[in-house]
């Protein structure tokens, strides 16, 4: 994440500033963020779901800094400020090009003004006014082109396509000076390059010849967390792009950057995690992308993740960490997905440490309650890995995680389901299985998820059902003396689920029905003959 | 959710796997058969956790990581011999001494952005075998990295550069050795002067010339003869300076020198 300005020298803890900070994202979320402001621990907002489909979820990130730096020393409060009319503008860059007062102090009042849309868009409509800009962002004097990237910062972040395609004669710059050493500086260009890139096809269509992906690929050997964290931020909008699969990604993937992603995604973990979550989205950007997972497969991507989730699951245990789903669910996602992959293309990935079992369900404990997308995404790493594994849907069961994995029927929908699949795949296994399950209570759960009315839920219920009688005679009686016909009798008229109904009362519980009467009457008569 | 306790405990106990039947196909109207699932891109499986990573990115949510301020210090000067900038962050120090000093020729104090560019000024202008050897093979090579071709001519290169790499037709490091004989005052009026020097630099100099690929001097002129002095000497920032250093001489930055430059325009 990125942090104000960070300092190389000794840390101030200016706690005012950090406070600051927070207000005023505790302010956002009351104010002006609508739905998605008011479901912080659930779902997002209809509307940022409704982007997400048009796949328009444009999220573009700001370097800001909290007070104004000048040369007194006083970190300040924010300074509100105004937005700059035209002539304003105008008469700021004149000054500038003059020198008439400190430069610096002109361009800090020209950036605080661009931090508003309508002079953002006043100022790309000048003439001349980029060229400028670039002039100064391109100047000897450091403070000056400190302070014009910021600008140009600001311009990048405008929620205005034309502002920010505006600033495309910058982009090659903003490329030259990724090989610099100014830590501050670089991260800056960082920034605005992602998010120039995430705006616009026609920025994209540019940095790639000018060569974006040789420059971060020697940007990348930085030893600094700022400068790894903002390359991680661009690279993942590059790799979102529409035409990352077709276009960016095999050049990425030809490059020395997977390894570097690699490396990048289990380091510095104590130290901020930051950098960790940038590159673990890009490899879920690549891996869900499916162009060339046999290679990260060779890199070794499988065991680097796998490590990686253990240690997690370990830092869970130890202290409470803001921010670890962020780094959680990428992951979840790359080894599901690498688990499914086609076997005609690779040999099939084999996964059996153990620890990775507990691991998930460690996840899904802490983190049911605050952020409930995670479960869904853990169940799904938990399908894949007992779909054809044995040996976990044994661990399951022999480490008592069952009790667990039933809680999950009464979740969301996707859980639910999900949860089902699961045990499916458990009871698939053999008699061994079944009986386990059996013995553990599982039929009282299912009796629950078949009195829910989503017709999918209740036919994963019947096929696990199924599996159970079929494996397991005892399991029909015990289900036929919890009242199971009648749970199934409401739904014999469900067009989805009629035959599955009618194949379970036929093949199963009638028969069962009828055998437990003719031995109740049996028992009677002994009873009353005696 | 109920965890049993003690679960790494349990995990080293041995516990032998339930022995496995081999599966049989499922019987119709059954269907479920264990599947590794796979979800595309934008499955909507996603949506949640995208969102997520959204309001992240839109810093809504807290930060990982520790968020570091910056520190003043006492005032203290540049330490290259004859920079006389006066800082009071380190980040602020760091940063000029990174534009200006860092990638300098050490033959005529140019400045560069990055090693690749200074390294490639140093071949082109002051290793007499590359101009030997540029007569007779291509040595200009792209300043793009990665890319390998390599150019007759420095026009060549711009060329490429232009329609292969989209760069600028007047990128800035990348300016051509010879003298510019005309300047720029073919525009139309604007706003704001177009004449005046684009680029802001910290000494005076007379020397109008344009180098390759350095950052410092100005942008060409529209009166050879006239010097730049004018708005630039106003700078505060050149107070500083002003008083110590005669403005005839400069050391450690600029391409001009006291006395006239070498590449004089024709």
């Amino acid at each position: 994440m990125p942090a104000a300005w960070r300092s190389c020298g000794p840390a101030d803890g200016s706690r005012s500033q950090v406070q600051a900070r927070q207000n005023r994202r505790a302010q956002a979320w009351g104010t002006g963020l609508g739905p998605a402001g008011a479901n912080r621990a659930g779902r997002g907002g209809g509307a940022l779901r409704k982007a997400r489909r048009q796949q328009q979820l444009v999220s573009k990130r700001l370097l800001r800094e909290d007070s104004l730096v000048n040369g007194d020393g006083q970190a300040g409060v924010e300074i509100a400020s105004e937005p700059l009319s035209e002539q304003e503008i105008l008469q700021l860059l004149r000054d500038v090009q003059r020198g008439t007062e400190e430069r610096k102090k002109l361009l800090s009042r020209l950036r605080q003004g661009l931090q508003h849309k309508e002079c953002q868009q006043k100022f790309v409509r000048l003439e001349g006014s980029m060229r400028v800009l670039i002039g100064l962002f391109t100047s000897s004097l450091a403070n000056v082109q400190m302070e014009a990237a910021r600008c140009l910062h600001e311009l990048s972040h405008s929620s205005d396509p034309s502002v920010a395609e505006a600033c495309l004669p910058a982009t090659s710059y903003l490329l030259t000076y990724l090989s610099g050493h100014s830590v501050e500086f670089t991260e800056l260009c960082l920034y605005t390059l992602g998010n120039l890139a995430v705006e616009s096809d026609a920025v994209r269509k540019q940095l790639l010849p000018q060569g974006i992906i040789p420059a971060l690929t020697s940007c990348i050997q930085s030893p600094h967390m700022a400068v790894l964290e903002g390359l991680g931020y661009v690279l993942s909008q590059l790799l979102q792009a529409r035409e990352a699969p077709t276009k960016i990604i095999p050049l990425v993937l030809d490059s020395v950057l997977p390894q570097h992603m690699l490396r990048l995604v289990s380091s510095n973990l104590e130290l901020g995690m930051g950098v960790a979550v940038e590159f673990a989205w890009c490899l879920h950007y690549i891996v869900c992308s499916h162009v060339n997972n046999a290679l990260l497969i060779s890199q070794g991507i499988v065991s680097t993740l796998v490590l990686l989730l253990l240690e997690l699951a370990s830092m869970i245990s130890k202290a409470a960490t803001e921010g670890l789903e962020l780094l959680i669910c990428p992951v979840l996602r790359c080894l599901s997905n690498l688990l499914a992959e086609d076997e005609t293309e690779v040999c099939k990935v084999q996964i059996q440490d153990e620890r990775l079992l507990v691991a998930l369900f460690l996840f899904m404990q802490y983190f049911l309650q605050q952020h409930p997308f995670l479960v869904q995404e853990c169940l799904w790493l938990l399908n894949n890995l007992t779909a054809d594994e044995p040996i976990f849907c044994s661990a399951v069961l022999t480490l008592d995680l069952l009790p667990a994995l039933l809680q999950l029927l009464s979740c969301s929908r996707m859980v639910t389901l999900l949860a089902l699949t699961v045990l499916c795949n458990i009871a698939e296994k053999g008699p061994a299985y079944c009986h386990q399950l059996h013995q553990k209570a599982v039929l009282p759960s299912l009796l629950s998820t078949l009195a829910l009315s989503d017709a999918q839920v209740v036919g994963q219920s019947l096929e696990l059902l199924h599996l159970l009688f079929l494996q397991l005679p005892e399991a029909v009686d015990d289900f036929l003396r919890q009242a199971g016909l009648q749970a199934l009798e409401q739904h014999q008229d469900n067009p989805q689920l009629q035959e599955r109904v009618r194949a379970l009362s036929e093949t199963y519980l009638q028969p069962a029905a009828a055998s437990l009467i003719s031995c109740a009457d049996a028992s009677a008569a002994v009873l009353t003959s005696s | 959710m109920l965890l049993p306790p003690e679960l790494s405990v349990s995990l080293r106990v041995e516990r032998p796997m339930l022995p496995v039947q081999p599966c049989t196909p499922p019987r119709a109207p059954f269907c479920f058969s264990p599947s590794r699932l796979r979800f595309h891109r934008q499955h909507e499986f996603f949506e949640d956790g995208d969102i997520h990573r959204h309001l992240y990115l839109q810093d809504i949510l807290t930060n990982v990581t520790e968020v570091t301020e910056r520190s003043k210090v006492s005032e203290f000067c540049c330490h290259i011999v004859g920079c006389c900038q006066v800082f009071d962050t380190l980040e602020g120090y760091e940063h000029h001494y990174n534009t200006l000093h860092r990638n300098m020729c050490s033959f005529c104090k140019r400045s560069f952005p990055s090693v690749h560019l200074l390294d490639t000024h140093i071949l082109e202008w002051h290793d007499s075998l590359f101009q030997i050897m540029a007569e007779k093979q291509k040595m200009y090579q792209c300043l793009v990295e990665g890319c390998a071709e390599k150019f007759k001519s420095s026009k060549d290169r711009k060329d490429h550069l232009v329609k292969v790499h989209l760069y600028p037709s007047d990128f800035r490091f990348d300016k051509p050795k010879k003298a510019k004989s005309s300047t720029k005052h073919s525009k139309p009026p604007s706003k704001l002067d177009m004449s005046m020097p684009m680029d802001v630099n910290v000494e005076t100099y007379e020397q109008s010339q344009v180098d390759s690929m350095e950052i410092c001097p100005s942008e060409s002129m529209e009166n050879p003869t006239q010097p730049v002095s004018g708005p630039i000497s106003s700078l505060q920032e050149k107070k500083l300076y002003k008083s110590r250093i005669p403005s005839t001489i400069c050391f450690g930055q600029g391409a001009s020198r006291g006395f006239k430059s070498m590449k004089k325009k024709v």
